[in-house]
């Protein structure tokens, strides 16, 4: 076998391999929608948060615009700390409306965001005012059956 | 009668500890040889020409294999995929399906299962082969390590070229896949594409899976030159080892796969 076929077959091995790499993050994977560095922390408190997850897709208008980061229970308001990793060319006004939502009936849930109208912007480690928890089943057959025994 | 039914006993036993020291031993030995074989690549780095030599044996003749492979598996796993989520009207999350489980599992495990039985096997039977005709010893003899000439360069060339075979049978695999359930069944190509998208996630998914892919060129190509280096110099024991090296290293892909399974994907993130 000449070196230079076999050092060609080589490169083309090399560079089909790191093409295969590329593909697999860019098509398959989510590495397109995926800013690591310029990304912006927003934190928010839910009474409940159901079960949503860590890396759960924040959307708005249905558009995904950041991924859950981290969720932690507070000492402080024993209620969820949920911290949301954004993505930075997205900016939302100070009174967004954030709540979790499921998608379908059974699919995965999510945190929705609703902006509000104030000209101020939320910045880095900011807070969300006004939250909605996640719907729980078992309160709303609950409150369903109260409201029923109430009415007869 | 009790006697003989002691001394018979006692034989049973002493066989199990003969093989479970020898099994030890021979794990020892390889620990040692791998040990050994890292020392001495440093002549393969300074001389890249033999690294592709064996990157052209090892990576570029199994090319065809673990494409054609990945495709059909693609395709296979499109139609199953197609035939069971479309009973519960998801049939877009086939494209999901097949990403997922070709860059977490297939890919890494079943391309791991062909690059043993394809090069791993090569590799073996050629070092054996040189042990066999007294190749190495004549390298020995002129102050050539065949260690540092010959093993390392091969065990460097399937440790790279592994994770990129795995990588490519991922790519067709999800090729596949598209063939089968967007162009012949006709999925909606859009949302095959987003909720894979969606689903994939780089960091957990795919870099895990290469990880998996390093690991496993790793072992393939570690247990493939410790088994030729060690075999009987003779046409049966180098078939024997060729044989042990497929055998093991199968055994051990799919072990490791297991362990390392268990401690990426537990479900929190």
């Amino acid at each position: 076998m000449q070196r230079t076929v076999m050092d060609f077959w080589v490169g083309v091995f090399v560079m089909a391999g790191i093409g295969a790499l590329l593909i697999l993050g860019l098509k398959v994977g989510n590495l397109t929608s995926y800013q690591g560095g310029d990304s912006y922390a927003l934190l928010g408190n839910f009474e409940n948060i159901g079960g949503l997850k860590i890396r759960a897709p924040v959307k708005s208008a249905g558009v995904v615009v950041g991924r859950v980061a981290n969720i932690e229970f507070s000492l402080e308001t024993y209620d969820a700390v949920v911290t949301l990793s954004m993505d930075s060319r997205y900016r939302f006004p100070k009174d967004t409306f954030a709540s979790i939502l499921t998608s379908g009936l059974l699919g995965e849930q999510y945190v929705g965001l609703l902006p509000g109208g104030d000209e101020a912007m939320l910045e880095d480690g900011e807070r969300f005012i006004k939250t909605n928890s996640a719907m729980v089943l078992e309160e709303m057959i609950g409150r369903f059956l109260f409201n029923k025994a109430a009415g007869d | 009668m009790d006697v003989i039914l002691i001394k018979q006993t006692a034989a049973v036993i002493q066989r199990i500890g003969h093989r479970t020291i020898n099994s030890i031993w021979r794990l020892g030995c390889a620990s040692h040889f791998i040990l050994l074989v890292l020392l001495k690549s440093w002549t393969s780095f300074a001389r890249p020409r033999l690294i592709t030599r064996e990157i052209y044996y090892a990576g570029v003749m199994s090319l065809v294999i673990i494409l054609v492979s990945g495709l059909f598996v693609g395709l296979v796993l499109g139609l199953q995929g197609y035939e069971t989520l479309q009973k519960f009207g998801s049939e877009s999350a086939v494209g999901t399906l097949v990403a997922l489980s070709l860059v977490r599992e297939l890919g890494p495990v079943v391309a791991g299962l062909l690059f043993a039985s394809r090069a791993g096997s090569a590799m073996t039977a050629e070092i054996g082969l040189m042990k066999a005709t007294e190749q190495l010893s004549a390298m020995g003899m002129m102050a050539v390590d065949p260690v540092a000439r010959v093993v390392a360069p091969k065990f460097w060339a399937g440790v790279f070229s592994m994770p990129l075979l795995a990588a490519m049978f991922s790519v067709m695999g999800v090729f596949g896949g598209y063939l089968v359930t967007v162009v012949v069944i006709g999925v909606d190509e859009g949302s095959f594409w987003s909720q894979m998208q969606n689903a994939v996630d780089f960091r957990y998914d795919i870099v895990n899976g290469v990880i998996k892919s390093c690991c496993f060129g790793v072992v393939i190509t570690a247990i493939a030159v410790f088994e030729g280096f060690d075999a009987p110099p003779t046409a049966e024991g180098v078939s024997m080892a060729t044989t042990r090296t497929v055998v093991t290293s199968s055994l051990a892909i799919l072990g490791l796969d297991f362990v390392l399974t268990a401690f990426m994907f537990r479900g929190v993130a």
